[in-house]
């Protein structure tokens, strides 16, 4: 109720004190919050004060300063007395008991003793200054290991021996020995592995690297929404091109195939199948340069633009094979040259690799030029359909072409239902999403209506965006679980990992650099009539260069990281060896991995910034 | 001729940028256009080319219907229309040479531009270009490393390059100096006078109208509202125009 003078006091005062029972809520529910965080991780702090678990601790953190790197020659110089546990019931022995006074010996005070009673062990004659230990010998021969000693400068030293809970009647043994490095110090085999590994981690993060920015830049165009926003087509145009694209790819995929089953043969005479490679691509690029010509004033003829379409689509054949020939060839040449060339085989290998690389990558290329031709040409056909026929004769195209395209797409769903799960039954996989999707396709072309409108590049901007968001959900430690069982455990299961998360990664960060560049020279390269793809490459392009170089360099170091653990998961490089060791509980091993790996992190974290600091 | 029939433009948010704009332009007119910011100058020289799409109205050239061209129509136009910026628009990593060639790009074949191949007489035109707006010795000069002026006398060559018939110019000399302006000012009457292109030119100070434009023709919130010679705007026309509590300046 407001008072006299205006002011509500009573509302004031009730939303004070409202105030302070939300922070009085707010803090019991994070009290509760963390006491239910603090059961559930199980947190413990007496066992942190234990002094067995301290005494654990300080074992691993000894042996982690002492990374197992340096070993040297050791000469040993032992000494051994009887011991009986426990005392012979004679009463014989009372006294110190010594080994043969002849070189290092040893005595033991006194000589006989009870389980858990304490000897003193000490010896004389052994070499100066050297590092021993006194181990326990029953009767089985096993070692073991009491106390530790270093003799002095006369070479003698005292220990203090508890004895074990072994007692048998008959005379066991108390043996020290004595270990002198000699000769050079030299690496060991764990710091050879080491070596092995860390070089193995670092190429991985690269190779990963690499093949996961080349996938990512393109695919950032299609996840950056300034680029996609003003890409539309009429409805028609796209489900002519949905439905010519699985089957452009198909084309491209069977002309690959026909390409390597013919040229099989030729392969078998290097020389005869470099001069017909080389013939061809003369041959492409004579044909390429006509049907190209750089620049063209007027518009030529329609029979001229066929003709060039027809000496292009040759020419990309004719293309196609020489470079399948030259992959050929490189397979076969780096197998040989692999035979000969000794210590730098890799490279024939490499050679070998790079071959079928390219023979898969023309499979890429043949399948990505199928579908972008028939899609184009099909896209082509509709328009020039469409403007022959009249506007209710358009509508009509629309409305069939889409709906047979929401049929063909929904079909190609239900396959790939079909194969994930095996349902066995057409009904689900098959005439139902058909039916479904010339449904959704005829919605979509009835809503949309006959303007070239329809979003299709915000479609394919939030389709690769999904992609992306998914695939980055995933850490590359889990990827590489699914993929090490595709390719085996690994190193190259740790690259295909590391690459596709890199993608992910990459073609987010990428696509938002993308999204804030300045509009201005987009929109001056569009009014001087280029094409969109001519837009990227000089008006996109320039501007993303430097933040796409930093970014790629973060990845490395990222992917450097990555790499030092991803072993663990079955990735290959170091962290397969650290995981190795720390589950033997060899220690002094892992922790020259550790070291390695640091050393790596720190390097890498210098060199790619100071190469960021370069490139920018 | 280009003729502007009716043309109406409503952006996405609902606001109306031109309403049944209707005018001719004879070729080899230098035509100004004014108005105050916002009264849909940018929006009306971008519905010529159409980097604006626009609602509704046609605009014919030549008796070409723009507005109905379809994708690769639409770049055969474009290339034959020059445009220049008030913020000049030019890709400043690249140097001077690539953003004049830039202007090429709608006659060269796009397979070239994949691998970045201007032809040799693309190139020595870019060079001429150059000489004639007297930066040749910039030639390979990263854009943003000229002055304001440099870089729209870049922004004038671009358009050039494309071998023009018409230019649409947006506020090209808005961002510059009155010395700097009247020397751009002066490139584009050349061009207009020497070479007969067309020019289609928005401005903000009246007296650069006077000095070049042979015509005049004024946008109020969308609306035209002026077309004549510029020696016809009188104050009371001036502030039809610019609205009541306008003063003159310059």
């Amino acid at each position: 109720m407001p008072n006299a003078s205006g002011k509500p006091p009573s509302p004031t005062r009730l939303a004070r004190l409202g105030r302070a029972l939300l922070v009085l809520f707010a803090i019991i529910f994070g009290f509760l919050i963390y006491a239910y965080g603090f059961q559930v991780t199980k947190v413990d702090l007496e066992e942190t004060k234990s002094p067995r678990r301290q005494e654990q601790l300080f074992r691993i953190l000894r042996a982690l300063a002492q990374p197992d790197l340096i070993e040297y020659d050791q000469r040993e110089t032992s000494a051994r007395v009887p011991v009986f546990l426990p005392c012979p019931e004679s009463g014989g022995l009372p006294g110190p008991v010594a080994s043969l006074p002849s070189g290092p010996s040893i005595t033991l005070d006194p000589g006989c003793g009870a389980a858990g009673e304490r000897l003193t062990v000490t010896g004389e004659g052994f070499p100066a200054g050297a590092d021993g230990r006194v181990y326990f010998v029953p009767p089985n021969g096993i070692q073991l290991s009491t106390a530790d000693f270093r003799t002095d400068q006369g070479g003698s030293f005292t220990a203090s021996v508890q004895l074990p809970e072994r007692e048998t009647p008959e005379a066991q043994t108390i043996l020290a020995i004595a270990r002198e490095n000699t000769g050079a110090p030299r690496l060991t085999q764990n710091a050879h592995d080491t070596w092995d590994k860390i070089v193995e981690t670092v190429f991985m993060a690269l190779l990963g690297t690499t093949f996961g920015t080349i996938i990512a830049v393109p695919l950032s165009f299609l996840a950056a929404r300034n680029l996609m926003k003003d890409v539309t087509g009429t409805v028609a145009a796209l489900a002519v091109i949905l439905i010519a694209i699985p089957v452009g790819a198909w084309l491209g995929a069977s002309v690959w195939r026909v390409a390597l089953a013919g040229t099989s043969a030729m392969a078998s005479s290097p020389l005869a199948t470099i001069a017909v490679a080389a013939a061809m691509l003369v041959v492409t690029g004579f044909a390429l340069r006509w049907a190209l010509p750089a620049e063209e004033t007027v518009i030529p003829p329609r029979l001229l633009r066929q003709a060039r379409s027809a000496v292009i689509l040759v020419a990309g054949l004719l293309g196609l094979l020489a470079f399948v020939l030259i992959s050929r060839l490189m397979v076969h040449a780096g197998a040989q040259l692999a035979g000969v060339l000794g210590v730098v085989a890799f490279v024939g290998t490499f050679i070998t690799a790079l071959g079928e690389v390219i023979e898969v990558l023309l499979g890429a290329i043949a399948i990505g030029a199928g579908a972008v031709l028939l899609a184009g040409t099909a896209g082509n056909l509709v328009r020039r359909v469409r403007e022959a026929v009249s506007h209710q004769g358009g509508r009509q195209l629309d409305l069939a072409l889409a709906s047979l395209a929401g049929a063909v797409g929904a079909a190609l769903l239900g396959a790939i239902l079909e194969w994930l799960y095996r349902l066995q039954d057409a009904r689900l996989t098959l005439y139902g999403p058909a039916i479904v999707g010339a449904g959704v396709g005829l919605l979509i072309a009835w809503r949309v209506g006959t303007a070239d409108t329809f979003p299709v590049g915000l479609v394919v901007y939030n389709l690769t965006r999904t992609v992306l968001n998914v695939l980055r959900a995933v850490e590359p430690l889990i990827m590489v679980i699914v993929i090490a069982v595709w390719v085996g455990i690994g190193p190259f299961a740790g690259v295909l990992a590391l690459s596709l998360h890199t993608v992910a990664a990459l073609g987010k960060l990428f696509s938002e650099d993308v999204e804030t560049i300045s509009a201005g020279p987009l929109e001056a390269v569009t009014a001087t009539g280029a094409t969109r793809l001519q837009m990227i490459i000089y008006a996109v392009v320039p501007q993303i260069i430097p933040t796409y170089v930093s970014l790629t360099m973060y990845r490395w170091d990222i992917n450097v990281r990555l790499s030092t653990i991803i072993g663990f998961a079955g990735g290959g490089g170091i962290g397969f060896l650290l995981q190795q060791n720390a589950n033997l509980l060899n220690y002094r091993a892992a922790s020259a991995q550790i070291l390695a790996i640091a050393l790596v992190v720190i390097a890498m974290d210098y060199l790619s910034s100071y190469l960021r600091q370069k490139a920018v | 001729m280009l003729s502007i029939r009716n043309l109406s433009k409503t952006y996405d948010g609902g606001v109306q940028a031109l309403t049944d704009v209707s005018f001719d332009v004879p070729d080899g007119q230098f035509l100004a256009i004014i108005g105050l910011s916002g009264s849909g100058k940018s929006t009306l020289l971008r519905c010529i080319n159409r980097l604006v799409e626009p609602t509704s109205g046609t605009v014919l050239w030549d008796d070409v219907d723009v507005t109905a061209a379809g994708k690769a129509e639409i770049r055969y136009i474009r290339r034959q229309i020059g445009m220049v910026f008030q913020h000049f628009n030019l890709v400043h990593r690249s140097p001077v040479v690539t953003n004049i060639l830039a202007g090429r790009l709608g006659y060269v074949n796009p397979a070239w531009s994949l691998i970045n191949r201007f032809p040799k007489m693309d190139i020595d035109k870019a060079m001429h270009i150059l000489e004639r707006v007297g930066i040749a010795d910039k030639a390979k000069v990263r854009a943003d490393e000229l002055s304001g002026g440099q870089q729209q006398r870049v922004g004038v060559a671009r358009a050039m390059m494309q071998d023009p018939r018409m230019i649409l110019a947006d506020e090209p000399v808005a961002s510059l100096d009155p010395v700097l302006a009247h020397s751009i000012m002066q490139y584009l009457e050349r061009i207009n006078r020497e070479d007969k292109v067309t020019v289609l030119c928005s401005l903000h100070f009246l007296d650069l109208v006077h000095r070049y434009a042979d015509r005049a023709i004024a946008l109020n919130e969308g609306r035209l509202v002026f077309d004549g010679p510029p020696q016809e705007i009188d104050d009371a026309r001036f502030k039809a125009i610019y609205g009541q509590d306008a003063e003159r300046v310059g």
